[in-house]
């Protein structure tokens, strides 16, 4: 599959962008600057960059707790991403969802899920509005392989087999969910093979590759848009960095070697997209690294922006319930 | 003015909210072939696509259903109460939640209609009441129609209002007859019932009755025969819960001095504890007598009809607690 020169550079600033991302909010929050959990993305940055740059503005997605990525994926704001993580108005919530609850219905991103699994019956019932409006849209539900085991995912799947339904249920097999093994909580050898269950096709994808995993998905949405259903997909990552921030620090012992982790650092989803492009000719490296040093920049001044917005007013408290408001019993 | 059936009227309120939008549908389990009677012909008006049968997957299809409105449709979908259970992660992690969670980015259209069976042998599993445990939580107005013209004025805003709401369909009225307008004589040509007004079933002087749902009936009965004892009671139908109109509770407690409430749900931190406690707040002075909660008692619902008979709100109990209320 030939892909747009665009298209790769894309996938480029938003990798550069999520990893620069989550390497200031691992910074800033061991400064103290905000408190909660924050989940890093980093290392799985090509399975949301390559599976959101096979969707346009006007298709669905819904995710989880590790949330960051996924609406940087999907062309989100860094500025009103930090804000949101500062707990500050100007964030994507004004401040009352903070790093697990990202949103941006303006370009689809219809909420991350801090119940696991909860979000995915979500995307179905967007897919499901597409079929009822025969809207040409489609919907992608982000989750875990921890998820993979929720109740919610399999009904979900088997509703949108049935209906036909434009969904791509896209897991994020980081192989770990917290402490556990996926090996040991999955009874087939691959997420992915739980599509046979549901009459769907199951991927398996190198989610290192963010080429492989745009090429992988451009195909899943395709058919989600001809009208023959769901997919699953499944991209093989490794998250760098601890389950969340600050959690290395009360988990009682290791649940990864370290010879692992190496293994698996040695496989940067960006050295790999980088010397791809190197390699073909497409990007030079001062190219690369000028990508690279925009994001840098611009999540300087997200964070600038985050930590210049005022904090919201009590009065905010009460905003926001309601569509039709009723009187505060 | 017509006669109908409680059933008939949301079957009504639903055919004439589809046919006025087309973002409305309806989705639950055999509703095509319409086994609880509120569907009837809907399949053959609206077509298979906007009446869905769905797989027994309710935290799935209530999933499917919050997901659609988040995109501009409204769905309306069938349940049981009880079945509500197995689908509370979506009834409260989403469509309670999210509107708030995203900073108002979310509007959830969303009807979930539950019927509730109780009272005729259908045992623990079948028989919830469960509208206090959704009051306890923000994000989801409730709304429990007592009469037929009620459930269908109350359906259809329901069906339009932008937020999600649970509407508790009292199996013990589905028979009920009533009278429901037509819609040639009504302002407008349709039948609204808003949300957060109650209304005043009976009116009197020496006790207030606060009635919920199935018990409306029962408080009507009751200030009939104590009529005849010369005992003037007042009967109030909130019709909604959240949003609840307290006003016409405390305007009414003022007048009375007295205040009885008649929930079919467990007694426990019920919807009535939830009225007792405004009273006891924000009315305390206007009360001549102990406020007194006539709910459902603190056990599982037993099958036998024997057992089952005793554990609801009905008029000898409510006549009873309107008569100590007037004994201090
Ligand atoms: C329903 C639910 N159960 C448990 C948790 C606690 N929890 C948060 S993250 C996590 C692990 C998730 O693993 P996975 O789905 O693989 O996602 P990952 O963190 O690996 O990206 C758990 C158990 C939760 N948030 N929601
Ligand atoms: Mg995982």
């Amino acid at each position: 599959m030939e892909i747009d020169r665009d298209i790769l550079l894309l996938m480029l600033r938003r990798m550069w962008m999520i990893r620069n991302f989550e390497l200031k909010v691992m910074e800033v929050h061991s400064a103290g600057e905000f408190a909660g959990a924050a989940h890093p993305y980093i290392g799985e940055e090509a399975v949301a960059v390559g599976a959101c740059a096979a969707l346009e503005d006007t298709d669905y997605i819904t995710g989880n707790h590790r949330s960051h990525g996924h609406p940087i994926a999907k062309g989100g704001r860094v500025d009103k991403a930090m804000a949101e993580l500062y707990g500050r108005v100007d964030g994507y919530c004004k401040g009352k969802g903070g790093s697990m609850h990202l949103a941006d219905y303006s370009i689809g991103i219809l909420g991350e899920s801090g119940i696991l699994g909860s979000s995915v019956p979500v995307a179905v019932g967007a897919a499901l509005a597409a079929h009822i409006r025969g809207d040409k849209f489609v919907s992608m539900a982000f989750f875990g392989d921890g998820a993979s085991n929720q109740g919610a995912l399999h009904e979900s799947m088997n509703l949108a087999s049935i209906w036909k339904l434009p969904v791509i249920f896209l897991c994020e097999n980081n192989q770990y969910a917290v402490t556990t093994s996926y090996a040991e909580t999955v009874a087939v050898d691959h997420v992915s093979d739980r599509a046979a269950a549901y009459n769907m096709p199951g991927m398996l994808v190198d989610g290192q590759d963010v080429v492989a995993m745009y090429e992988a998905t451009s195909a899943a949405v395709a058919r989600a848009r001809a009208g023959e259903g769901p997919t699953l997909i499944e991209g093989l990552t490794y998250r760098f960095e601890e389950h969340s921030l600050g959690l290395g620090r009360v988990a009682r012992g290791a649940y990864r070697d370290e010879a692992e982790i190496a293994e698996w650092r040695k496989r940067d989803p960006l050295d790999i997209l980088e010397k791809t492009l190197i390699t073909q000719g497409i990007a030079t490296r001062e190219e690369c690294d000028a990508i690279n040093a925009e994001t840098v920049k611009e999540v300087e001044e997200a964070t600038d922006f985050a930590r210049n917005s005022p904090f919201p007013e009590p009065g905010d408290l009460f905003e926001d319930m309601w569509a039709n408001p009723i009187p505060l019993p | 003015m017509a006669q109908t059936v409680f059933l008939e009227a949301i079957n009504q309120a639903i055919q004439e909210e589809m046919r006025r939008d087309e973002s409305v549908f309806i989705l639950g389990e055999d509703i095509r072939r319409a086994i609880y009677g509120a569907t009837a012909d809907l399949l053959t008006e609206f077509g298979e696509k906007r009446v869905l049968d769905t797989p027994l997957s309710e935290n799935g299809f209530f999933g499917a259903a919050i997901g659609a409105s988040l995109v501009g449709m409204r769905p309306v979908v069938e349940t049981l109460t009880s079945f509500m259970w197995v689908a509370m992660d979506q009834l409260i992690s989403q469509a309670a939640k999210m509107r708030y969670m995203f900073g108002g980015q979310a509007t959830l259209p969303v009807v979930f209609r539950a019927s509730m069976f109780y009272g005729a042998g259908s045992a623990a599993h079948h028989s919830d009441r469960s509208y206090p445990m959704f009051m306890n939580m923000p994000g989801i107005k409730i709304v429990v129609p007592s009469n037929p013209a009620d459930m269908k004025g109350l359906l259809k805003t329901a069906i339009r209002d932008d937020d999600p709401t649970i509407v508790f369909e009292d199996g013990t009225l589905f028979g009920m007859r009533g009278e429901v307008p037509e819609n040639a004589d009504l302002p407008g040509e349709e039948l609204l019932v808003p949300f957060g007004e109650a209304k005043i079933v009976r009116e009197g002087t020496d006790c207030t009755i606060v009635a919920i749902g199935g018990a409306v009936n029962h408080a009507i009965a009751t200030s009939d025969q104590l009529a005849a004892e010369g005992i003037s009671v007042e009967v109030i139908d909130p019709r909604t819960l959240v949003p609840f109109d307290k006003q016409a509770v405390l305007d009414s407690v003022e007048k009375t001095g007295r205040l009885v409430i008649a929930d079919p749900a467990h007694k426990v931190c019920s919807a009535a504890s939830e009225i007792a406690s405004i009273v006891s707040e924000e009315g305390f002075w206007s009360l001549q007598a102990p406020i007194q909660k006539v709910a459902s008692e603190q056990v599982h619902i037993p099958y036998s009809p024997a057992l089952e008979k005793h554990v609801y709100p009905d008029v000898p109990k409510i006549t009873a607690a309107v008569k100590r209320t007037l004994e201090s």
